[in-house]
């Protein structure tokens, strides 16, 4: 009986537990390793294209452009979205996604349903290029600049604050 | 001036609580009467000291004093004015004073409406809540206060949220907050309950109505909740299964077995443990709830109000309040034993399985809610946990609880012939076949799927129908009492939501098309004319606002007029969904993208048919229609005999 009576204390300091460490480790701001080192390397199948049509990072060489990690069934992307759309409607800067575990029909749905701000968008079915990139989940943004070294990285939803005062300033100053 | 009176008056509340919390359970223990007569002036003051601090605050958003440093990052002079007043718990430490608000309400509410309760037991159940609101005091005064100035004052505020520049958030967080803060009562009965030893079917008696007015608001909270998403974020969607929804519906789910588990312990005088555990259990989630939401260990569309640093504290309360409570719980338990039987057919057992089934649920939405924050601890990566995941835990239990619920309904206490039982239910389970059968095809495409939710909410309602004819023939008819007429309302609502859940679900139509001016889209056997976008300045925004006419068969119905906002304050453009509402249907227009590499005029435009989308929430309204009747039954306020000497299983309306 007494024994019985102490189990759901038990099964609270489990779970408290698990809750203290969720806060050492903040969701949204989590150093990547990768800040400051060249983008990996990878060549994907590009989405909506033609079988063997592949973007590597190489191709964005010369230009700053935005690397952002988006997938239909990701729900926080949805937030970020109409943000991306108005960059890439007033021409900020290239943004290129990387539809990450996505199904390609998805992928091509969902862009058709909210509007498509990148100018490609490559495939990561299996995630492998997550991995090498760090994605910790969707979605993601990377700032690379012209020289391909990756100089930001946003954990979860782009919002208009962390746009106005890291992006918009990084990019300019990239861009000069 | 005003703004340091406000701080002063929940500094003053903060000070009666702290003297008062102690001096309640000490004079309860003891039989102190002059101490415990005081809990209830005591109550009223300290609603008094709150209502005052949140008042001055609305005042400030009233008069634009934007010299307060909250009022002037979440207002703005060219905010309508009720939106300026909605604003004062639009950002974490006002919906923090909303939140202290209905604490001292409710605890306020129960020293004014219990005369009929023992003294000692409302000193008791008065003091635990202000030793919560300690709790919460302390962690606006020392890490949020609302009244912290800006000097040199702002000339304009920024602007509230533009997504929550909406009617339906004036009332949702209010709703959401009342049920969450709630259950606090359960909570505080319980802990009174094992302070004194007392744990008879009279204290389960005395919870139950609280309870109920607790799951009343949360119900409508949720629903208000959803309904919002559905017209103002514009994806037609209902339930996204976000972690901050999942936060409100945790305490509902277990609030809704307490509920159940409160009436076998009244009635029958057993479950006592379980009933007890499930009390703390519901105002754990509350607080689990403001952790998840105000902390950030967690992403969600929600995260407006989120710092890491609030959440040690709010954990930290958390860990106190919910350590102490199952400490007590496991030293006082053994003193508890349920008493009587029943057979396993009976009413008991099947409130057992409904208790089962909604811990379980509960359990796997918490499990799902935590999952990315517990591999994370772990080490083992981050990760999120989608929709597929709750839908397919959560679906195939609600469908056995929902199996379950006819027979609850209709089987009696301490047990039923199983014989009996079934030969009543035959009509309604060929009934329930038939239709699920049936209706499928009425509706478009047959799939057992669908057949299976639809004859599961058929069983239920048809079972509830039933009984209401029954009682109808009996002498006592229409004058059964309140609380039963509640059960029976509430059990119709989920018939009713469960019906609009699955024909959504299945027979939802969208397109996502481009639109030029005079353009024509058909769906659900609806047509859509395009007739073009104009724009229109708001208070504080400029709309484009779209003209589709909605006809069906050359016939015109009327013209729907979706809107895409642009804030002044923000470039973050919201759209704002034209929905022609019907009892089966709901015809949904949305405006998407200017498409700029087209014939000019042309926009991306989504529509939706969605059938029998309002009874989802009209469901919902049953329900807590439902429990608004049953706590109104006059045996809650039956003066009861001082020592509680009801023997269980006495009363058995």
């Amino acid at each position: 009986m007494k024994f019985k009576a102490l189990l759901p204390l038990g099964i609270f300091v489990i779970l408290a537990g698990f809750l203290a460490a969720g806060l050492q480790r903040n969701p949204s701001e989590v150093p990547s390793p990768l800040v400051g080192k060249p983008a990996p390397a990878f060549a994907a199948q590009r989405l909506g294209e033609a079988a063997g049509v592949q973007f590597s990072p190489t191709q964005m060489q010369g230009q700053v452009w935005l690397l952002n990690v988006w997938a239909s069934w990701c729900v926080a992307c949805r937030v970020e979205h109409p943000l991306l759309m108005e960059m890439a409607k007033q021409k900020v800067v290239p943004m290129v996604g990387l539809a990450y575990k996505d199904q390609p029909q998805d992928g091509i749905k969902w862009l058709e349903r909210h509007g498509n701000p990148y100018v490609l968008s490559a495939l990561d079915l299996d995630g492998r290029t997550g991995i090498e990139y760090g994605v910790y989940g969707v979605p993601e943004t990377f700032v690379i600049d012209k020289q391909g070294v990756i100089r930001h990285k946003v954990i979860g939803p782009v919002t208009q604050q962390i746009l106005d005062t890291k992006l918009l300033p990084l990019i300019r100053e990239l861009q000069k | 001036m005003l703004p340091e009176l406000g701080h002063f008056l929940l500094m003053l509340a903060m000070g009666v609580c702290m003297v008062c919390a102690p001096l309640m359970l000490v004079g309860a223990a003891r039989q102190r009467l002059a101490w415990i007569g005081l809990a209830r002036p005591a109550a009223v003051l300290v609603w008094a000291l709150v209502m005052g601090a949140f008042l001055i605050l609305a005042w400030g958003f009233y008069e634009n004093d934007f010299s307060i440093l909250y009022v002037s990052q979440h207002s703005n002079t060219k905010l309508p004015t009720i939106y300026r007043l909605s604003a004062v718990w639009g950002g974490h430490e006002g919906s923090l004073l909303l939140w202290m608000l209905m604490l001292v309400s409710w605890t306020a509410a129960v020293a004014l409406f219990s005369r009929q309760l023992p003294d000692a037991l409302v000193a008791r159940v008065v003091g635990v809540l202000m030793a919560v609101g300690v709790g919460f005091l302390a962690f606006m005064l020392l890490t949020s206060t609302p009244f912290a100035r800006l000097l040199p004052a702002a000339t304009e505020g920024k602007d509230l949220n533009p997504l929550l520049q909406d009617p339906g958030l004036i009332i949702h967080p209010p709703m959401l907050y009342m049920g969450y803060v709630g259950f606090a009562v359960p909570y505080a009965f319980a802990i009174a309950a094992l302070l004194s030893g007392r744990l008879d079917a009279a204290w389960a008696r005395w919870s139950r109505p609280w309870t109920v007015a607790a799951w009343i608001f949360l119900t409508f909270g949720i629903a208000l909740g959803s309904w919002w998403a559905y017209y103002e974020l514009g994806w037609g969607g209902w339930w996204f299964w976000d972690p901050v929804e999942n936060a409100s519906f945790l305490p509902w789910l277990v609030g809704t077995a307490l509920i159940h588990s409160l009436a076998v312990t009244e009635k029958r005088g057993l479950f006592r443990h379980w009933t007890l555990i499930l009390a703390i259990t519901a105002f754990a989630m509350s607080l689990l709830g403001t952790f998840l939401v105000r902390s950030g260990v967690l992403t969600s569309v929600h995260a407006f109000a989120s710092d890491p640093k609030r959440g040690v504290f709010i954990l930290i309360f958390l860990c106190v309040v919910v350590g102490t409570s199952f400490s007590l719980f496991a030293w006082r338990a053994s003193k508890v034993r349920s008493e009587g039987q029943f057979q396993l057919l009976s009413r008991e057992t099947l409130l057992l399985v409904n208790n089962v089934l909604l811990t379980t649920a509960a359990a796997a939405v918490l499990l799902g809610t935590l999952y990315p924050l517990i591999i994370d601890s772990l080490g083992l990566g981050k990760l999120s946990v989608g929709p597929p995941y709750f839908n397919a835990v959560f679906a195939p239990l609600m469908m056995v609880l929902l199996f379950f619920m006819a027979p609850g309904l209709r089987s009696r206490w301490k047990g039923h012939d199983w014989r009996a039982l079934v030969r009543e239910l035959r009509p309604e389970a060929v009934g329930a076949v038939a239709l699920g059968v049936l209706l499928p095809f009425a509706l478009g495409e047959w799939s057992g799927l669908v057949a299976l939710g639809l004859g599961l909410s058929a069983w239920v309602g048809l079972a509830t129908a039933m009984a209401i004819v029954r009682q109808l023939r009996t002498p006592q008819g229409l004058r059964a009492p309140a609380a039963w007429w509640g059960m029976h309302l509430a059990h119709l609502g989920m018939a009713v939501c469960v019906t609009g859940v699955t024909c959504v679900k299945a027979y939802e139509q969208e397109k996502d098309v481009r639109m030029a001016v005079g353009d024509t889209v058909s769906v659900g056997g609806y047509d859509f004319r395009f007739l073009g976008v104009e724009s229109r300045p708001g208070p504080n925004y400029v709309a484009d606002v779209g003209r589709v006419e909605l006809s069906q068969g050359g016939r015109v119905l009327r013209e729907l007029r979706p809107e895409k906002r642009k804030y002044l304050s923000s470039s973050m453009p919201m759209t704002e969904a034209a929905i022609d509402t019907g009892l089966t249907r709901d015809v949904y227009v949305s405006l998407g993208e200017r498409l700029v590499n087209d014939v000019p005029g042309a926009w991306a435009v989504r529509v939706y048919y969605k059938p029998f989308v309002t009874w989802i929430w009209g469901g919902c309204l049953l329900m807590g229609l439902g429990g608004l009747v049953s706590v109104l039954d006059r045996r809650y306020r039956k003066r009861q005999a001082a020592r509680g000497a009801v023997p269980a299983g006495a009363a058995t309306t």
